[in-house]
């Protein structure tokens, strides 16, 4: 198939971007998305012009590295699904395609479709674990766990931290993302020890990181590429205000 | 006399870690202050080592190029991790750990270093627990297990598919928490690109801070390599895009001696290659050989459809071959039964190299009891098949879904599709009982070394592996080293070493983009990737294999004649980025093909054509062959080979055998 | 792990508590009013509404509320404005192509158009009403009549419909997303949540509009 992309175009974090339109022919539908930009950097490369630079590593839909805004939505239209999943199949013959950055003051554009998501990682340094340094733990099976509470740990863990969720959100709000730490880590007896100080600690840095605020859309439950649940946020919201009722 | 001290401490098997751990000299807490370490790579290995490093008190300084330590590829992992914990009353223990793990690994690596291994897997599940990592539990809220890999004991923990990221998360918290201490200094997007070495001892690394492109110069005591494994030499694999040798590699040649470089395991169950813009293969769980069957029709070049072929056409080659273990049988023989079949002609799909992996029979096994559970009466055959369908798609329904959405194909209507690919690499830098390589200060942790697998690894082990050596070995083993180091004060960054290491750095940077040739470095990573497969791959023989050294050279010359590399050195470049990579793996590949030549008998992932019994199985040679294969390097294309005597006291060797 | 530099009130979530409480604040208070106001459906030319009404004028504990009910308006309304610029700081580079009809309600995103044009309705209506019965003293002689004179003016009627409107799709996200603020979510009864917000936030908005509409068509006589 022959496809028309837009894409976004930006030197560098200081310098201003703009769409740019690459024609790209001869795409097969068994083609992954990232393999479709692959050829677009080929055919670039080949004329001596620069390839687009986009984030992407494991291709599997697990590191959370790969982050395009594909036509309006986070990892393009298919949900349930990065953008390294994202096969050209989903796409017609003749279609025109606009391809943007993540967008969000706490992302900054590092060139083209790339981003800095440090932010996500200075708001796990602020509370995201649980304090036990290595040899000091009991046995593994002295703790154990309702399997509804470990289950439902597990799923608000399978977070990638790809940022869909911010890229997505009307008011680029972290909230799933850390909600999810914050929910994971308060459902498991181990980490109730800290959780008053953990959710707290977590929300002051999202705060400064300068994402926006919920305001319960759902969009960024659609678009979680792992299925991350709006009940996070609420569970969030609650360990947050009994922390600062209690303390 | 050999130049390689394996350290391993007196004593029998079970005392040796527990004596090394008790009279191992130690640091003073507040000499741990003033001692500094690098860490390369934040995998289960850097992730877990750069943490526990920091608790005991030392600085830290941790390097990673993606854009965060939670990247790393260890997330990958789907199966689970090893531990003889014995949960299951099933008759696990330490030596039973060890036992399976010396004879999957096809008696090649080191028996006191995997009765360590053995020993702290233990203390991993227990520390990734009480971290919080959510592993599967059972209703009584105690851990679940399976079986993995063959064995006959429950000994893997698991978190669904996902195993590898929860721990990956688990020990990336423990980083995270320290980098807030500020024990850690984490410099995401940087990569390392030099060891600098100042008197003989590991004294720090060149970096490239890759959005900038600035280079950087960084001083440590000792140097941690944590970077993975080098699956990617050729080309598709089922390692992240990124994944590199370029910090072994850059060790390599500044001492560290290379273990068994051609020690690659290929694993069986991967979504086959669908055409040339291939980037990379996709894993699909080992779990789903309990229930596939494989197969591929009798008559060559078959183009029916799969569900056209009548059953007395298809050769189920494995239940043919090993009727005792079926389409069970360890990774290596069931990707070389793979290629054989497919080599011969009788591969399906469009490219003919892949074989069928079949449920229709699980469907109806599993149906027909569903229908006994739920009390159906003179079920037709449909609705067998549909409720046999629901128990196969409760087991395994998200790699179900996975390969729909790779291949475009529902394999609930049709059989998978399924090919071998390069999955994990054994070999890596050669290190002693402390996981120091033969540079004094530099050390090798989790797959960038050598020392655990032997010839082959085990499903749920490369997890257990990477965790032991950062948690519990190397905060042990460092003390040993560190202890004679706390008089050294920090060297300055611009001293000569430093200088000179960061000016081979810069030329060899110059270098790449003065080249502006005509074809991209994908063109040759593409190349590389063929004749390692084509030639190193899951067969080997003399004659490829001289092949493969000649036509590497030349393709390596090619490219130093005609890589093009655009844009600039001083900016976000990952086309740069690349060449770095692939110029190195010109070499290891080399390398690769030297070893696998010297190494005349077939072991777990080396199959040699030459060492195989009538019926084709591969053939060990312990006689002359137990040894580890410990590569020098001495200028480009020029390696001298060390041997390693194994020595078995415990465990002695016998033919594998699966029929 | 200390937070006090980050008070309660001046965090993300805090602002997000005072939105939703103030929201469930007013949300009881439309009840009230739609109670008080449904009585002129009795059809008895205002005599219970009149009755109603003095009642709400005069009882003191009622008066009191109507201070603390500004209050509330006044805070959500500052509160949606502290809240709307952060967001819009959030993102300082826009995109050229969004499509949030994909995974949200439309008017989940446009919650403070909505607010603001509920905001105007309001203003007006207490221009109409309340200025009245309080300050500058009824026209009429009850609020009754009062309402029949203002819901004469076809353009009255049609603003008023127009806010209900407004105040409808307010609600339809509002009343459930204060629950989520709130830390309300549970399997079982979130659903239930959901239903009786959406049932509030059709029935109300649909009285209320009935009260201009029918006296405007004259079926209140």
């Amino acid at each position: 198939m022959n496809l028309t992309l837009k894409v976004w175009r930006q030197k560098n974090a200081k310098e201003a971007g703009n769409l740019m339109t690459y024609p790209v022919k001869d795409i097969s539908e068994d083609m992954s998305f990232l393999e479709m930009f692959d050829v677009l950097n080929e055919q670039l490369i080949s004329k001596g012009d620069e390839p687009i630079a986009f984030d992407h590593d494991c291709r599997e839909g697990i590191c959370g590295m790969c982050s395009m805004f594909i036509n309006g939505r986070p990892h393009g239209p298919k949900e349930g699904i990065t953008t390294c999943q994202l096969h050209m199949r989903s796409f017609k013959d003749g279609d025109t395609i606009v391809v943007e950055p993540w967008r969000s003051k706490a992302f900054p554009v590092v060139k083209d479709l790339v981003v800095d998501r440090s932010s996500f990682d200075r708001i796990i340094a602020a509370g995201g674990f649980i304090s036990v340094n290595a040899g000091n733990a009991q046995d593994a099976n002295n703790i154990p766990i309702p399997k509804p509470d470990a289950d439902k740990a597990f799923e608000a863990a399978a977070c990638i931290g790809c940022g869909a969720c911010v890229a997505t959100c009307k008011n680029s709000s972290a909230m799933l993302f850390v909600s999810a730490k914050v929910s994971q880590l308060a459902l498991l007896p181990q980490g109730k020890i800290e959780a008053t100080a953990r959710v707290q600690e977590m929300v002051a840095q999202m705060d400064k990181e300068g994402f926006g605020n919920c305001s319960n859309t759902g969009a960024c439950e659609i678009e979680c590429p792992k299925g991350i649940s709006l009940e996070n946020i609420a569970r969030m919201n609650r360990e947050f205000f009994v922390a600062n009722l209690t303390e | 006399m050999s130049k390689l001290d394996s350290k391993i401490p007196e004593g029998t098997l079970e005392e040796k870690w527990m004596k090394f751990r008790s009279t191992v000299p130690l640091v003073n807490p507040s000499n741990k202050r003033s001692i500094e370490i690098v860490i390369v790579g934040s995998g289960l290995a850097g992730a877990s080592a750069a943490s526990t490093l920091a608790e005991l008190g030392y600085k830290v300084k941790c390097f990673c190029f993606q854009d965060s330590p939670r990247r790393a590829h260890s997330i990958a992992a789907q199966g689970g991790i090893n531990a003889a914990k014995n949960y299951q009353n099933d008759g696990d223990s330490t030596f039973r750990l060890f036992y399976d793990t010396v004879k999957g690994g096809d008696y090649r690596s080191r028996e006191a270093n995997v009765y360590r291994l053995a020993e702290v897997s233990s203390n991993i599940i227990d520390q990734c627990v009480a971290q919080g990592v959510p592993l599967a539990r059972e209703y009584g809220g105690l851990l679940s297990n399976r079986s993995f890999g063959g064995t006959q004991v429950q000994r893997t923990f698991y978190a669904a598919g996902q195993t590898g990221q929860q721990l990956l998360l688990g020990a990336y918290s423990a980083l995270e928490r320290q980098i807030g201490l500020g024990n850690v200094t984490m410099y995401s997007r940087h990569e390392m690109l030099e060891v600098v070495t100042i008197e003989g001892k590991a004294r720090g690394i060149i970096a490239r801070d890759l959005i900038s492109g600035k280079l950087e110069r960084h001083f440590g005591h000792a140097v941690l390599i944590c970077s993975g494994g080098y699956g990617n030499v050729f080309y598709l694999s089922t390692n992240a895009m990124g994944s590199n040798a370029t910090a072994a590699w850059k060790a390599h040649k500044q001492g560290a001696f290379f273990g068994n470089p051609c020690f690659t395991q290929i694993h069986p169950t991967c979504i086959p290659v669908s055409g040339d813009h291939q980037s990379k293969l996709t894993l699909m769980s080992e779990s789903l050989r309990n229930d596939g069957r494989i197969w591929v029709p009798k008559k060559k070049d078959d183009t029916r459809k799969a569900v056209d072929i009548p059953e007395e056409e298809r050769d189920y080659y494995l239940e043919r071959r090993y009727p005792a273990f079926g389409n069970l049988v360890p990774r290596d023989v069931a990707s070389r039964a793979a290629k054989e079949r497919c080599d011969a002609g009788y591969g399906v799909g469009k490219s003919k190299m892949a074989v069928f992996l079949d449920f229709a029979a699980a469907f109806e096994r599993y149906g027909k009891q569903q229908v006994l559970v739920l009390g159906i009466d003179n079920p037709s055959a449909a609705e067998i098949r549909k409720h046999g369908m629901d128990v196969v798609k409760e087991k395994y329904g998200n790699l179900f879904d996975m390969y729909k959405q790779i291949t475009g194909e529902n394999p609930y209507e049709m059989p998978m599709r399924i090919y071998p690919a390069v999955h994990y690499t054994m070999g890596g830098l050669w290190v002693d009982y402390n996981l120091m390589t033969t540079v004094p200060g530099l050390y090798a942790l989790g797959e960038a070394n050598f020392s655990d697998h032997g010839a082959n690894r085990l499903g749920a082990s490369a997890l257990m592996q990477g965790l032991a050596d950062g948690y519990f070995v190397i905060p042990y083993t460092i003390g040993s080293y560190l202890s004679n180091e706390i008089r050294v004060k920090p060297i300055s960054t611009d001293s000569e070493p430093f200088v000179a290491a960061e000016k081979r750095v810069q030329e060899t940077i110059n270098k790449l983009f003065a080249i502006k040739g005509k074809h991209s470095v994908d063109h040759f990573h593409k190349k590389l990737g063929k004749i390692m497969w084509d030639k190193c791959g899951m067969a080997r023989n003399e004659k490829g294999l001289t092949e493969a050294i000649s036509e590497i050279r030349a393709l390596r010359e090619e490219f130093w004649k005609d890589v093009r590399v655009t844009g600039d050195a001083n900016e976000f470049n990952p086309e740069l980025e690349k060449a770095g990579r692939v110029a190195d793996f010109l070499e290891l590949g080399e390398l690769m093909c030297m070893d696998a030549l010297q190494r005349k008998e077939s072991c777990g992932g080396h199959f040699r054509e030459e060492s195989q019994t009538e019926d084709g199985e591969a053939k060990r040679d312990d006689d002359k062959f137990a040894f580890v294969a410990a590569w020098e390097y001495k200028n480009q294309g020029s390696f001298e080979l060390h041997k390693e005597e194994l020595v078995f006291d415990i465990v002695h060797p016998t033919q594998r055998s699966y029929k | 792990m200390s937070n006090n530099s980050h008070p309660f009130l001046k965090s993300s979530l805090g602002r997000k508590l005072l939105m939703g409480i103030t929201g469930l604040f007013l949300i009881t208070f439309l009840i009230v009013h739609c109670g008080v106001n449904a009585c002129i459906f009795f059809n008895d030319g205002g005599v219970k509404f009149n009755a109603a009404a003095e009642f709400m004028g005069t009882n003191i504990f009622i008066r009191a509320m109507e201070f603390v009910l500004f209050g509330g308006i006044i805070l959500h309304i500052f509160q949606a404005l502290l809240l709307t610029l952060k967001n819009n700081k959030s993102r300082p580079v826009k995109y050229t192509m969004t499509s949030g009809n994909s995974n949200s309600k439309w008017y989940s995103r446009w919650m403070g158009l909505l607010g603001t044009l509920i905001l105007m309705f309001l203003i007006i209506h207490l221009r109409h009403f309340w200025v009245e019965t309080r300050f500058t003293g009824l026209e009429q002689p009850s609020l009754f009549l009062e309402m029949k004179a203002t819901f004469s003016q076809l353009w009255v009627v049609l603003v008023y419909c127009a806010g209900m409107f407004s105040l409808s799709y307010h609600l339809l996200h509002g009343f459930a997303s204060s629950f989520q603020t709130l830390g309300w979510n549970h399997p079982k009864y979130t659903p239930i949540v959901k239903m009786t917000g959406f049932v509030f936030s059709i029935v109300v908005p649909l009285i209320f509009a009935l009260m201009p509409i029918s006296m405007y068509a004259g079926w209140i006589k």
